[in-house]
């Protein structure tokens, strides 16, 4: 019994350890591939057609849902908000509690984890699917650099395009916010805008912009490593499509606790 | 088409490989290989599935790392060249790889374009066209230009990969298992471009295969790999006039005799 109880803890032990290794193994490719995206992306030549190229899909893959959403969030916001408000009297306040909640945390959240979903799946399934069609590998051997060609404009890419389209998630989430509240409380839109913007001071701003690049920068990021390291096999092309959005969801979250605790501190 | 007699010049190999290692975590795929290439010839690399034979090219054009041995491309090491030099030296490899490898995402125009606007600076929009418009007659495909690789046919899509590969003019080409998965007439019809290809671009060419009529069609030479080493060369026939037990049972369940 002792030597099949010790037989099972050593199984257990190493398992542990194989899982550490593994662990660190990852986190230092993932190092190796960020700190090669800053190698070879700022050095000539410049994809800048692609770049384009990758903006536009970025922007157009995203667009209606962030639409539809942002201005869901605003409406529903609003209302949920309305209630709490109502019972100090204050639903004056609603327009600067939306701009606040909205550019503070909620466009550049709703942002990031839609465009985790929509852009990050389609890089990790169309680099994986490159990948394992030897793509990738036909781009190598015939005297192109794959690597700047595919994960540095999709990664330039998505850092560019994400805080455009944060900006955007605000505007409608504020409009939809504005529709309920001139509904409501009969506010004209003019007075609207302006206690939208009262209470936003340039940190704010800032603090949102800089959120949007860094989780730009990740859900491309996340997305090249899994789809440019997919494991051959279509099972490789569901898995790097399906870890870029799991990872790229994960890591924004963290990032928006970070980024709020730093930001914090300025204010 | 029988193949024609090619002019091989056996002073010059093109490619030169000693004692080439490669494992796999703890299974060893190559064991030692030794190879020359020479100018002008087509030499068949044959073997069953799983015997390294495409890992070999692969070393061959620098997308794997070799364990062990020395590897002289058209008077390149393999082991000191710079990463400019060995994209240099790529654009001088033709690679066509098994299963096509066309871009999914853009036309036959621009599959062939792509490795000449890149490698090619400066060059105009009419030097482009003419360069796509022969490569694309070299392989009798030029109906196809406009349309995308998923509705090409299996053949069709071996004929538009080498076409991408032989518009950059390699010196060196190397062909990974040009046949597989193709009905008996279009393997025909792929080792006639085969041969086409060496005779019209003058090109010296590895091919990986495991199929006996293409080794036979297209090989000047052929090198048996088993065990991670090259256990018979020569040509097809001396190659196969043998009683050795590991080679006999590949030429007898290809049925050519």
């Amino acid at each position: 019994m002792d030597t099949a109880e010790s037989a099972t803890t050593v199984k257990k032990n190493s398992k542990f350890k194989q899982s550490l290794i593994n662990f660190f193994t990852d986190l230092y490719k993932i190092n190796q591939f960020i700190l090669r995206f800053f190698r070879e992306a700022f050095v000539p030549p410049f994809e800048l057609k692609e770049i384009v190229r990758q903006c536009f899909e970025v922007g157009v893959r995203s667009f209606t849902l962030i639409s539809v959403t942002g201005f869901i969030v605003g409406v529903i916001f609003t209302k949920q908000s309305r209630p709490s408000l109502s019972e100090f009297g204050a639903q004056s306040w609603l327009p600067s509690l939306v701009s606040i909640a909205i550019m503070r945390a909620l466009a550049p959240l709703v942002t990031a984890l839609i465009a985790s979903g929509k852009v990050g799946s389609s890089i990790g399934a169309e680099l994986g699917s490159m990948r394992v069609t030897e793509q990738i590998d036909a781009m190598e051997v015939s005297g192109t650099k794959p690597f700047k060609f595919l994960v540095c404009t999709r990664v330039l890419a998505t850092t560019l395009t994400i805080p455009i389209l944060s900006t955007y998630t605000g505007l409608i989430a504020i409009l939809g916010g504005y529709l309920n509240v001139s509904q409501n409380e009969g506010t004209s839109w003019s007075t609207f805008i302006q206690q939208v913007f009262e209470p936003l001071t340039f940190v704010d701003f800032v603090a949102s912009l800089i959120k949007s690049i860094v989780f730009g920068f990740t859900i491309g990021i996340v997305g090249c490593y899994q789809g440019y390291n997919s494991t051959k096999g279509t099972e490789g092309v569901g898995k790097a499509a399906n870890g870029a959005v799991v990872t790229a969801m994960f890591l924004v979250f963290i990032e928006e606790v970070i980024i709020v605790q730093i930001t914090s501190w300025f204010r | 088409m029988k193949k024609t007699q090619t002019q091989v010049d056996h002073s010059n190999p093109v490619i030169s490989i000693r004692g080439l290692k490669k494992a796999f975590e703890d299974y060893a795929v190559l064991r030692g290989i030794d190879l020359d290439l020479y100018q002008g010839e087509n030499l068949v690399v044959l073997g069953r599935s799983g015997t390294g034979k495409s890992v070999l090219i692969k070393i061959i054009s620098g997308l794997l790392k070799p364990d062990a041995g020395e590897i002289t491309v058209l008077g390149h090491n393999m082991e000191t060249i710079t990463e400019k030099e060995l994209q240099d030296l790529r654009v001088r490899i033709g690679f066509s790889f098994q299963n096509s490898a066309l871009y999914d995402s853009m036309t036959v125009r621009k599959n062939l374009e792509f490795p000449l606007v890149r490698n090619r600076k400066g060059i105009t929009r009419a030097e482009i066209n003419t360069a796509v418009e022969t490569v694309l007659d070299a392989v009798g495909l030029s109906q196809t230009i406009n349309q995308m690789p998923a509705e090409l046919s299996g053949g069709q899509r071996k004929r538009i990969g080498i076409a991408r590969t032989l518009i950059l003019n390699p010196e060196v080409m190397l062909y990974d298992e040009p046949t597989a998965g193709l009905d008996p007439i279009t393997c025909i019809e792929i080792n006639d471009l085969i041969n086409e290809v060496q005779q019209r671009y003058n090109t010296s060419s590895i091919i990986i295969t495991h199929d006996l009529t293409c080794a036979k069609q297209t090989g000047d030479r052929i090198a048996m790999l088993l065990d991670g080493q090259f256990q018979r060369t020569g040509t097809f026939d001396e190659v196969f006039d043998t009683d050795d037990s590991r080679v006999k049972p590949f030429f007898d369940y290809n049925f050519i005799h």
